[in-house]
């Protein structure tokens, strides 16, 4: 037997869980995504199968959630809040910064896959405005000189 | 049970638990056993204090001693000083740091607190949401009990509409009326409801019910289930809010344990489960129709109204919809009778509103007043007014459905007419405080950006009416302006709100129309004297040296195009056709010689 039945253990075992529930497919898609990293088209087809439809409905919503990844994200996952209070705290310039620093544009992920950098919705956190998260890390209070010396810390 | 002398309150919303106050909970465990104190001293992890802005807040009881911005290096001094020799830490103080008197105020008596009135937020910071024996000392779920055991459906929703209860969550519609509604379609399956997809950047309130108060949520839902005949029920929950999915699912084990969710309640016959979905990022999915069509597990579209949901909602089954703050006042409303609801409040909208305050100001946090307290009092008395010194400009309220409120309108009482006659909206809660610093046309822009972005793409003036006013307020931000925008602009969002499908269209453009309203000479400079009036705008300002450089030399080497010029000791000159406006000169000028105009 091939490593391909291997690999697809887990989604097989959240695709069993789900599939009688009403509405099951957000709950399979967001938990293979957990495991996975991502919803390559790859996994996307094996739960479009499983779940007993189409690959073009799981791509639909797979495209419509903001939360959705069809690309693997890179090690460290920085996301910069774009709430209002964030925004009217010069969270724009911690951003810029990021994206200058890594020489990235926002959206997208280092060559060497140890960063990814994104603008995210409101945290919820406002009261720290503005505020970014590395992986589940949270900063608050930050300022674009402050920049460096936070990704220092996860630099390999 | 166990007896303790002293409390220490832990505040362990998400504004703390980001500044760190899991580490404070576990230094004081490691702190209370080295001192021998963990028999007398409980420490507590509650749900969020509302003043996030001195996180991590730590309270000390039976004193109500308000620690703030509490760090790991205090903890020794709190156990040693305060818990084992009764000597409190003064410079711990908030008062201590926050003006020059070291007066220990308990909680009532700081101005942050004196103003408010707490019904949604009861028990956030005084209970701990992971534990439901303290939600039952606090009356919990004893409205449930009333309703199962003493009153019949119909009375339950009688109760809710004579209070006047009004949906929280933006729209403003009665609640006890939607119920009704609801328990008119006939139908064997019917579903409850909670709409805890927060998706107004800037509002936080229902997070920190979700997170400080959980059960509150699980029992108003049975009690909207008991009046509406349905025995199922869904919250739909951000999925950036983790600490409250977690502590609601424990929340429904341990009610479900209890006997107080699940088959037969109390013995009454009455059963009813609830089950937690999340969502996946879409900020439509906050509108109900598309929220329900998200449950099922599709694209988040919403769809036209009627049928409406009371008729055929979720699994196309008569469905009931609420947000979470509104239900948070259901238990309270059953308890303590409608009559007492309405005396608080005004006579169209009873009762209270929390506000998530943030920005330009020096309380950020949550807030609970009464319907019709004018916004200064909540942005002075309890807001504490503008940071730095510096002027108020606008509070920007009803996220990006709302508008921007100017100064001379800050006596108007906040209700829900009274803001919609603005030009605003009551919103969900979110209340943005902008200073002089912040340019109203670049805020307009930045809403847009988010509703163009949000938009599910369903109908044609949502999807392309107000992409093509990002575009016009892209222009104007960048310079390019031209005679006759402000009046296409005027014209498209015009049309937008008479022929968008759903709420989030219909009110996307209200930022761009609000801001026209009251900041028109603002466009006005954009668009003719190609000048930001707040110098926000990056391509209409330019970085000036004045006449307090000492001609130190670092902003020229800190100049990344060198665009300055001059000799040591000589005022500098910049550029202006070389500079880039990076601002890296102002940052690295240490004698503020550096403007923008």
């Amino acid at each position: 037997m091939c490593d391909c039945q291997n690999a697809y253990a887990e989604l097989d075992a959240i695709i069993l869980r789900h599939k009688d529930e009403p509405g099951g497919l957000m709950p399979v898609m967001q938990e293979a995504q957990n495991a996975y990293g991502a919803l390559t088209m790859d996994i996307q087809q094996r739960i479009a199968d499983g779940m007993g439809t189409t690959l073009s409905e799981v791509y639909g919503v797979a495209t419509f959630y903001a939360q959705f990844a069809l690309e693997k994200k890179g090690k460290h996952v920085i996301s910069v809040c774009m709430g209002t209070a964030c925004y009217v705290k010069g969270a724009q310039a911690v951003l810029d910064k990021l994206a200058e620093y890594l020489e990235i544009p926002v959206g997208s992920t280092t060559s060497d896959g140890q960063f990814t950098l994104q603008a995210t919705r409101c945290l919820g956190a406002c009261g720290l405005a503005p505020v970014m998260t590395v992986n589940d890390e949270v900063f608050g209070r930050v300022t674009p000189d402050q920049v460096a010396g936070i990704l220092d810390k996860f630099q390999d | 049970m166990e007896y303790y002398r002293s409390h220490v309150l832990v505040c362990g919303g998400t504004g703390c638990t980001s500044s760190g106050s899991a580490t404070l909970l576990k230094l004081l465990d490691e702190k209370l056993a080295e001192y021998g104190l963990e028999k007398e001293v409980k420490p507590i992890r509650t749900g969020c204090f509302g003043l996030c802005e001195a996180g991590p807040v730590v309270i000390v009881y039976p004193e109500g001693t308000f620690y703030s911005r509490v760090t790991p290096r205090d903890i020794d001094e709190i156990v040693s000083e305060h818990l084992l020799k009764g000597r409190v830490v003064k410079r711990l103080l908030h008062h201590a740091k926050q003006a020059e008197t070291a007066v220990d105020l308990s909680l009532d008596e700081m101005p942050f607190y004196k103003h408010q009135t707490r019904v949604a937020l009861r028990n956030c910071g005084v209970i701990s949401p992971e534990n439901i024996d303290e939600y039952l000392a606090f009356d919990g779920y004893k409205a449930l009990e009333k309703c199962l055991l003493h009153m019949t459906p119909q009375e339950v929703t009688a109760t809710v509409i004579a209070s006047g209860l009004r949906g929280r969550g933006g729209g403003g519609f009665p609640t006890g009326i939607k119920w009704q509604l609801a328990s008119k379609s006939e139908s064997p399956v019917k579903y409850i409801i909670c709409n805890a997809d927060e998706g107004d950047p800037g509002a936080f309130m229902d997070r920190s019910v979700l997170e400080g108060d959980p059960h509150s949520v699980l029992e108003a839902m049975t009690i909207a289930g008991y009046a509406i005949g349905a025995h199922e029920g869904y919250i739909y929950v951000r999925a950036e809010y983790p600490i409250a999915v977690k502590r609601l699912e424990i929340a429904i084990e341990q009610a479900k344990g209890y006997g107080l969710l699940g088959e037969n309640i109390l013995e009454s016959g009455f059963s009813f489960d609830i089950h937690i979905r999340l969502g996946a990022g879409a900020f439509v999915c906050g509108e109900e129709t598309a929220l329900m069509v998200s449950i099922e597990g599709r694209r988040g579209e919403p769809h036209p109204k009627p049928p409406f949901p009371a008729v055929k909602g979720l699994f196309d089954m008569p469905s009931n919809i609420n947000n979470v703050e509104t239900l948070a006042n259901i238990p309270p409303i059953i308890n303590k009778g409608p009559e007492w609801f309405r005396s608080m409040g005004t006579e169209k909208s009873p009762g209270t509103k929390v506000f998530a305050l943030g920005g330009k100001i020096n309380n950020t946090g949550l807030v609970e007043v009464p319907m019709g307290t004018p916004l200064r009092t909540v942005i002075y008395d309890i807001g504490g007014g503008i940071p730095g010194g510096k002027q108020f400009k606008a509070v920007q309220t009803g996220g990006p459905s709302g508008g921007c409120i100017p100064a001379e309108l800050l006596d108007v009482p906040i209700e829900y007419d009274s803001l919609t006659a603005i030009g605003s909206m009551m919103g969900s809660g979110g209340m943005i405080v902008m200073d002089e610093d912040n340019c109203m046309v670049d805020i307009a822009r930045f809403f847009l950006d988010f509703t163009v972005d949000e938009s599910c793409g369903k109908c044609t003036p949502c999807r392309i009416g107000t992409k093509r006013m990002l575009e016009i307020l892209d222009r104007i931000v960048s310079g390019k302006g031209e005679e006759g925008d402000i009046e296409k602009l005027e014209k498209l969002a015009e049309t937008i709100k008479a022929t968008a499908l759903c709420g989030l269209g219909q009110t996307a453009p209200n930022p761009v129309l609000s801001t026209l309203r009251f900041f028109r000479h603002e466009y006005e400079a954009h668009i003719r004297d190609k000048k930001c009036p707040a110098h926000h705008c990056r391509a209409l300002l330019e970085y000036v040296i004045g006449p307090d450089c000492r001609g130190c030399t670092a902003c020229m080497k800190a100049c990344p195009v060198g665009a300055i010029t001059g000799e040591p000791k000589v005022v500098h000159h910049i550029n202006p056709d070389k500079c880039i406006r990076c601002g890296a000169c102002q940052t690295k000028c240490r004698f503020g010689a550096i403007s923008r105009q």
